[in-house]
């Protein structure tokens, strides 16, 4: 089996609070990695330790074969990441975006114009494309947003929280682009609150007050918790946090 | 290489998107530049005087009439006592008094010497000490003239006589605006550089693009990068916008070349545009990049010898000023649209800015921090 | 009462969280007053001259001694020609140069004449007429010294009295202007950007939909920028009566009752350009360009108002802080009372009323 994440005992303190602790975990290619936990339970900064963004306290970690100390610029150029926030340019057009993006992370002008042209007609946005991102709506912005950040066709994909605030019909949409991606070979890895999504998911962790308390399949979470549903799995799981923000 | 141009076509569509701060870049420096050496006018002249006469003399009216007849100042009060002349400096009505006391004449005759009283609201420094130098030059030509009349001609003849000429070089009609123009359009340039390179990368990370730039493969120095040549662009615009107004509207044209001019202006836009970016990767709100750029932005201008000269600071002052990069632009730029000061003039100046820009844009680079 | 406490507690907790802000709001009238105090002098001292000596006898050895021993002057070197003299001008390392031709002495001593050229750089008109001046009078000086007879005949001696500051420092002036200009900068842009912050981010509609007046609300926000800014006028009157030695010769209470009243005046203007803006970045451009470029500007306390031309002289006069930086140098400076200032005291509160009013209707009808 080919791991594309391998972390062990990852920590990030900040100061006395410890954000993320001792966390051990593996992440197979193209698997649909789901991680879960209450608001403040660290899923985001684990997530930001794997793509770079934070260095990490102790433990360690690869991520698609590289060094989460040394080698974070080498992570870079192999995944893609989706921000909590919306994080596209507001004042660039929808094009003048994907252009930017696909030209940092090194696409040919020609890979540009044909992968864009692609992306444009799998959303539908083909009228849109000379539009301020500004005023599109948001489910629109959101699948705009996982597009280009799989534009480049990056081993693996980080997606925080990418489903907030959108309606249902959209998330399902924006699930279908996940199997999509996940069928061409990128592997994603994506925190949630929403339970219905954890049941789309490969495998799940759940994370409460900084330590993982569980990793399986959705199947064998529910029946390891004797639960019909992901909801009363998560329940028993975060009821004894003490931590929320 | 290839990721700088994508980065520049990003910068330049988002500046060119937002018309209304464009318009404000371009049109602000050009209106400031026209309303400014109007109003910083230090040019000292009508200083308003009041006389207290208590002679009432022919060489007390004398007096009076060469010191309005100088041109530089203007009559505002004559006062029969020095209180209530007082009363006009207090309102702000007079700058000087000039008190001529009782037997002005007759003590000067009898007695060969004879005092004046001067009083001068010293308030405003630069008006009180040209104000009292005036006066005291013309009391000194007002004094030979006496002089010329009561001494016996042979005596008068046998003193020996200093002619002094003066010559006013590079400024020859003393003209106030030229020495301000120049120096204006350097705290523009530095303005506009200055804020709009602090405000920038704050303004990614209010918005929260910068998490996206982050996790993107892309060098930091190459960011960096992105960011100042598009303002080093800008910058050079206004620039030569505001030599256009000073050569339209105050018929100021650099006497020196203007390849040299904007060498200098290019590595000092390069210098100011680094410590913007510096305070930008340093603050986390666009308010507080304002407030920390708005404070430098006050010791720089004040410090840079825009309207106090920087000799006649003490030394620690100086040494201060040594750092402070506009005190440079404003002195180059005065020396070679003034002076027409070659290249091999400015060549310490050009040399103390270049190490700023280096170190400046070194620091922002090593400041801003991709992970954390 | 209570709630209203409770209301300002919670702003007062707003401007303490941001420390970096707070450090400048309260550094920058102290670094403003050191610099004005320390560094920045209207007086013209240790200015670089060049002598070209092309004599080089007693008469212009002696001139140069005195010139060499003014405090107006430091000698940098000396040259012997023209080019030398020019280079030295355009590097900008001399501000003036005094040419003795040769055979000076001579001709003084034999043809009781002689002449001394003075060139000075003009790219500075004041300071250039300044040394010319100083310059001519050490000449004078060494001429009367030569000559005692004519310098004893019927000599007049001017004595002049430098009234409110001896030592020609800056503080006198600036130190009034330095007050206006914080307390503008406090109340107007920091009232102006924490009202409208609110609106951005859509916690004023909580606030508003409150059992409290929103005019209490406003009020409250008005508060912590008020005693901030009486804290910064004590800092600003005891680092210059303590550091500057420059002390307050009126009444203290009547100043700070004037400031009070100017800070008022900032308040309803920050209040006023928070109602018709949404959004910082156009709160902060305006009170930048809008309030704090005609302060600095036309207050007077920079820029000699009388020297302007008409139209601006006119303009000046709806600046607020010119009105408070009158105020203040008569009280402190000056040393006047009340009735020198009852004027200026008028005009102001004219000014804040009417800013309140119009500011407060705004406010009402965004309201309605």
């Amino acid at each position: 089996m080919e791991y594309v994440i391998k972390t062990d005992r990852l920590t990030k303190r900040f100061g006395d609070f410890t954000a993320t602790n001792e966390i051990t975990f593996e992440v197979e290619k193209a698997e649909i990695f789901g991680f879960l936990g209450a608001n403040g339970a660290g899923k985001t900064t684990a997530m930001r330790m794997l793509c770079g963004l934070s260095i990490p306290s102790s433990g360690t970690a690869t991520v698609a074969g590289f060094d989460v100390y040394k080698q974070t610029e080498e992570i870079k150029r192999n995944i893609g990441y989706m921000s909590q926030r919306f994080s596209l340019y507001e004042d660039l057009t929808v094009q003048e975006n994907i252009r930017f993006f696909g030209g940092i992370y090194g696409l040919s002008n020609r890979e540009i114009k044909t992968k864009g042209e692609d992306l444009l007609e799998q959303l539908g946005l083909k009228n849109e494309a000379k539009k301020l991102v500004a005023s599109l709506p948001l489910g629109w912005k959101q699948k705009l947003s996982f597009s280009v950040a799989v534009l480049h066709q990056p081993k693996i994909v980080f997606l925080d929280e990418p489903t907030g605030g959108v309606d249902p019909v959209t998330r399902r949409q924006f699930w279908d682009l996940i199997y999509e991606a996940s069928a061409k070979g990128i592997t994603v890895f994506v925190t949630t609150h929403y339970m219905d999504e954890a049941e789309y998911c490969n495998r799940i962790s759940i994370m409460v007050d900084g330590k993982i308390e569980a990793l399986d399949t959705p199947a064998n979470l529910k029946s390891q918790f004797k639960a019909s549903s992901m909801d009363q799995v998560f329940y028993q799981l975060a009821r004894g946090a003490k931590r929320s923000d | 290489m290839r990721t700088i141009r994508f980065l520049l076509e990003k910068e330049f569509r988002q500046i060119f998107r937002n018309k209304a701060i464009l318009l404000l870049i371009i049109v602000m420096p050009v209106m400031q530049l026209i309303i400014l050496p109007l109003a910083a006018n230090y040019e000292v002249k009508n200083i308003n005087l009041s006389v207290v006469d208590h002679d009432h003399s022919s060489y007390s009216q004398k007096l009076i009439s060469k010191v309005t007849a100088s041109g530089y100042f203007k009559l505002t009060g004559y006062n029969a006592s020095f209180k209530e002349a007082m009363k006009l400096i207090e309102g702000d009505r007079a700058d000087l008094i000039l008190e001529i006391p009782h037997g002005f004449e007759r003590n000067l005759v009898r007695e060969n010497h004879q005092q004046l009283f001067i009083a001068v609201n010293a308030i405003n420094g630069v008006k009180a000490n040209l104000g009292g130098a005036y006066l005291g030059s013309i009391i000194r030509g007002f004094n030979n003239d006496i002089r010329l009349q009561l001494l016996p001609v042979s005596k008068f003849n046998g003193a020996a006589v200093i002619e002094i000429s003066s010559s006013n070089l590079f400024n020859p009609l003393m003209k106030y605006k030229f020495f301000m123009v120049p120096g204006i359009l350097a705290i523009l340039v530095t303005m506009i550089g200055g804020f709009l390179s602090a405000l920038n990368i704050v303004k990614e990370k209010e918005f929260g693009t910068i998490e996206q730039i982050n996790v993107s493969p892309i060098r930091k120095h190459h960011f960096i990068l992105g960011k100042l040549i598009p303002f080093w662009v800008l910058g050079n615009v206004v620039f030569t916008l505001g030599l256009l107004v000073s050569w339209l509207i105050y018929g100021i044209v650099p006497l020196g070349n203007l390849l040299v001019l904007y060498l200098f202006a290019s590595v000092f836009l390069l210098a100011i545009l680094g410590f913007g970016l510096l305070i930008s990767t340093f603050c986390d709100t666009q308010q507080q990049a304002m407030f920390v750029m708005f404070f430098f932005m006050m010791i720089f201008i004040l410090m840079g010898g825009l309207f106090t000269s920087i000799d006649s600071m003490p030394d620690w002052a100086k040494t201060v000023s040594r750092f402070n990069p506009v005190s440079y632009l404003i002195e180059v730029m005065r020396m070679v649209i003034l002076k027409g000061s070659g290249l091999r003039d400015i060549l310490p100046q050009l040399g103390a800015v270049g190490v700023f820009a280096i170190v400046l844009n070194a620091w922002a680079v090593w400041n801003y921090k991709k992970s954390n | 009462m209570e709630q209203f406490i409770n209301f300002v507690k919670k702003e007062f907790a707003h401007v303490w969280r941001d420390k970096k802000t707070l450090l400048i709001l309260f550094g920058m009238p102290v670094i403003q007053i050191l610099i004005f105090g320390f560094a920045l002098t209207n007086e013209v001292k240790n200015s670089e001259i060049i002598v070209m000596d092309q004599a080089k006898d007693q008469a212009s050895q002696q001139i140069i001694h005195r010139i060499a021993a003014s405090r107006y002057f430091d000698i940098q070197r000396s040259v012997m020609n023209n080019e030398q003299m020019e280079a030295a001008f355009k590097k900008g390392e001399i501000k003036v140069a005094v040419v003795f031709p040769a055979g000076f002495n001579e001709s003084l001593l034999h043809q009781r004449k002689a002449q001394i050229q003075i060139l000075a750089d003009a790219s500075d008109p004041n300071t250039a007429s300044m040394l010319t001046n100083y310059v001519s009078s050490i000449i004078q000086d060494y001429q009367n010294s030569i000559d005692k007879t004519a310098a004893i005949s019927y000599s007049i001696v001017p004595e002049i009295r430098m009234l409110y500051n001896p030592q020609l420092k800056g503080a006198p002036n600036f130190v009034p202007g330095v007050m206006a200009l914080v307390l503008m900068l406090v109340c107007v842009m920091m009232t102006a950007i924490s009202i409208v912050k609110e609106k951005e981010t859509g916690t004023m509609e909580v606030l508003l939909v409150s059992p409290f007046s929103p005019l209490l609300v406003i009020l409250s926000k008005a508060i912590p920028y008020l005693i901030l800014s009486l804290i910064n006028v004590a800092s600003i009157l005891l680092l210059s009566v303590y550091v500057l030695d420059l002390p307050v010769n009126g009444s203290v209470i009547l100043l700070f009752a004037e400031s009070t009243l100017f800070i008022i005046t900032c308040l309803s203007l920050g209040i006023f350009i928070s109602v018709k803006t949404n959004s910082q970045q156009m709160a902060m451009l305006i009170s930048l360009m809008g309030m704090f470029l005609p302060t600095v500007l036309f207050s007077g306390f920079m820029f000699p108002i009388e020297n302007m031309p008409y139209a601006l002289q006119i303009i000046s006069n709806l600046v607020p802080a010119k009105w408070f930086y009158l105020i203040v140098k008569s009280i402190m400076i000056k040393g006047l009372g009340f009735s020198a200032i009852w004027k200026e005291t008028l005009i102001l509160g004219g000014i804040t009323l009417v800013l309140l009013v119009v500011s407060l209707k705004s406010f009402k009808i965004r309201l309605a």
